[in-house]
């Protein structure tokens, strides 16, 4: 007897998007499955931020449907989507600038986490929880300062930190390793590895290949809105149309 | 100190304020300047509210109080009710309008939300001028009653209620900062996407504010009638109002509830001593000097001021 395939935490069907005359997303097609860890990558301005914003509600998409764990995605604010289970970083890190690093995280707690059924966590255990959090991404020093006081690779885990402080099944880490050094890529890919290791699938918006190849166990490349390749990262990185794509003609 | 402790300390003090005054102080002038500072301090706390913890700014301050005003205007046209009630009635009518501004504002942020504020402080304004039942364009005298509910002069009873509503306007403005909702209004301050892709219902959290922001300053409306004893458009919709509410938060401070405060009592005052000893022509210059000032010197008010200085201490 052959099991049935499990069904996918997120399953995009025809996702169109249009800023006028341009077309920013073209009939994406996208399937990810609990606990994956996918790369997304493309060119500047192919629209992976676009499908990014699509999904997590901050757009609204034209055409197309989303569904996440089974359930229809069109229409829900961008906050509900949240408290779903969908959470993702900012390419460029947007903390809440007057408030701790603490009461950076007690915000998706308080308003993500909190709001979902049978999670009623007091105001002891949220504090706890914060600076467990903070503690995982290393900023647990840190835990009463103000974002202004971090470094740009502290302030990239804030951001991560913060999305997961709202219970994630799915994270996108856009760019979350954009200006880095070396160094400071390996140990934002540490924190990746180990928030996928936790349960949480993750989908990698990355330019950094190097990054993206040793984080990915799938890749999918768009290119002027259209999806072009998904598959192994090996043979999506042979494929000729991604080789074109990103080295020319 | 929680905020039952403080509702209870704040009332107490409010009531020994109340007994002191009334009972120590016998110059009808100072209720009658008392009354404008205190209700300055009620219209720059519900100002702050969403401007000072949400960051939206309001410059229809005075399409909010002069709604309060003139649902005191209808109530005491149709009903023998007491004040209290009118300030009730005030509360639910500018609220309702408050709700009313958040419906219409909802996708509008910024400078356009303030000019939207703005416009609709003027269609307000020309609906009541077009509204004779209220007085339209000539205004509307308001006759108080004879006799005030408490001992002492009617003057002396309105700055009674003026008092008991910036209590209930500071315990207000102080719960939210201390509670869930301020952590959520201050998220939208700072960063309205990151808020909402943190959970934050920020739509919700708006509609809030504006409706609880627009009710106390119609609370802080409702009295005005009996205390001008003729209310008319041009005084009631005044510009003026706005430049108060915004500039005391201002020098104040406005991501605390003592801000507000501070800066009221302190605008509020200034303003009552020129009135009587220059001439209240310098008030809005006076408040323009000082919002100078303190944008160089203090540019997050007084209480910043304050906060700076314990953390070079440490």
């Amino acid at each position: 007897m052959i099991a049935a395939a499990a069904a996918p935490l997120l399953a995009v069907t025809g996702l169109g998007k249009q800023f006028g005359g341009f077309v920013a997303l073209d009939g994406i097609d996208l399937e990810i499955a609990e606990g994956e860890r996918l790369g997304l990558i493309g060119p500047n301005g192919s629209g992976k931020s676009t499908l990014v914003n699509c999904l997590c509600g901050t757009l609204r998409h034209d055409r197309g449907e989303i569904r996440f764990a089974g359930r229809r995605l069109d229409g829900v604010p961008a906050h509900q989507r949240t408290r779903r289970g969908l959470a993702r970083s900012f390419q460029l890190p947007r903390p809440f600038g007057t408030m701790s690093l603490v009461d950076n995280l007690r915000i998706p707690l308080l308003y993500a986490a909190n709001a979902r059924p049978g999670m009623h966590l007091g105001d002891a255990a949220i504090e706890q929880h914060c600076l467990a959090l903070l503690g995982a991404v290393g900023l647990a020093d840190r835990a009463r300062r103000r974002p202004r006081e971090l470094t740009q690779v502290e302030m990239r885990k804030l951001e991560l930190a913060r999305a997961v402080a709202s219970g994630p099944r799915l994270l996108f880490a856009d760019e979350a390793m954009a200006g880095l050094s070396t160094a400071e890529v390996e140990e934002i890919l540490a924190v990746l590895l180990r928030l996928n290791e936790s349960g949480i699938t993750i989908v990698l918006i990355e330019h950094i290949m190097r990054a993206v190849m040793s984080f990915s166990t799938r890749l999918v490349v768009l290119v002027a809105g259209r999806k072009i390749a998904d598959g192994m990262p090996q043979e999506v990185m042979r494929n000729p149309e991604v080789e074109r794509a990103y080295l020319g003609e | 100190m929680s905020s039952a402790r403080f509702w209870l300390a704040s009332l107490a003090i409010t009531a020994i304020l109340l007994v002191l005054t009334r009972w120590q102080i016998e110059n009808g002038y100072f209720y009658f300047a008392a009354y404008v500072v205190l209700q300055s301090v009620v219209l720059a706390t519900a100002w702050n509210i969403l401007g000072g913890y949400t960051g939206y700014i309001n410059f229809g301050v005075g399409a909010f109080f002069a709604f309060g005003a003139y649902s005191s205007v209808v109530l005491h046209k149709l009903t023998t009710v007491p004040l209290p009630v009118m300030i009730a009635a005030g509360g639910l009518v500018s609220g309702l309008l408050g709700f009313l501004m958040g419906c219409l504002t909802l996708r509008l942020k910024g400078v356009f939300f303030a000019i939207a504020t703005l416009a609709l402080a003027i269609v307000a304004q020309t609906l009541i001028v077009n509204w004779a039942f209220v007085g339209g364009s000539r205004g509307i005298y308001i006759i108080r009653p004879q006799h005030a509910p408490l001992a002492g002069g009617y003057v002396q009873y309105l700055y009674s209620l003026m008092l008991v509503l910036s209590w209930l306007s500071i315990a207000i403005a102080r719960t939210i900062e201390r509670s869930h909702l301020g952590l959520g209004l201050a998220a939208i301050r700072d960063d309205e996407q990151a808020a909402e892709a943190s959970g934050v219902p920020t739509l919700r959290l708006r509609l809030l504010a504006t409706t609880l922001s627009g009710a106390l300053m119609g609370m802080a409306g409702a009295p005005f009638p009996y205390y001008v004893t003729y209310l008319d458009p041009t005084s009631s919709f005044s510009l003026a109002y706005a430049v108060n509410a915004v500039a005391m938060p201002l020098i104040g401070g406005m991501t605390s509830w003592i801000g507000p405060v501070i800066g009221a009592l302190l605008l509020g005052t200034v303003q009552q001593v020129a009135t009587v000893t220059i001439s209240s022509a310098l008030n809005l210059l006076i408040v323009g000097l000082l919002l100078i000032a303190f944008v160089i010197i203090a540019p997050n008010g007084i209480v910043g001021l304050f906060a700076r200085r314990r953390v070079r201490r440490r």
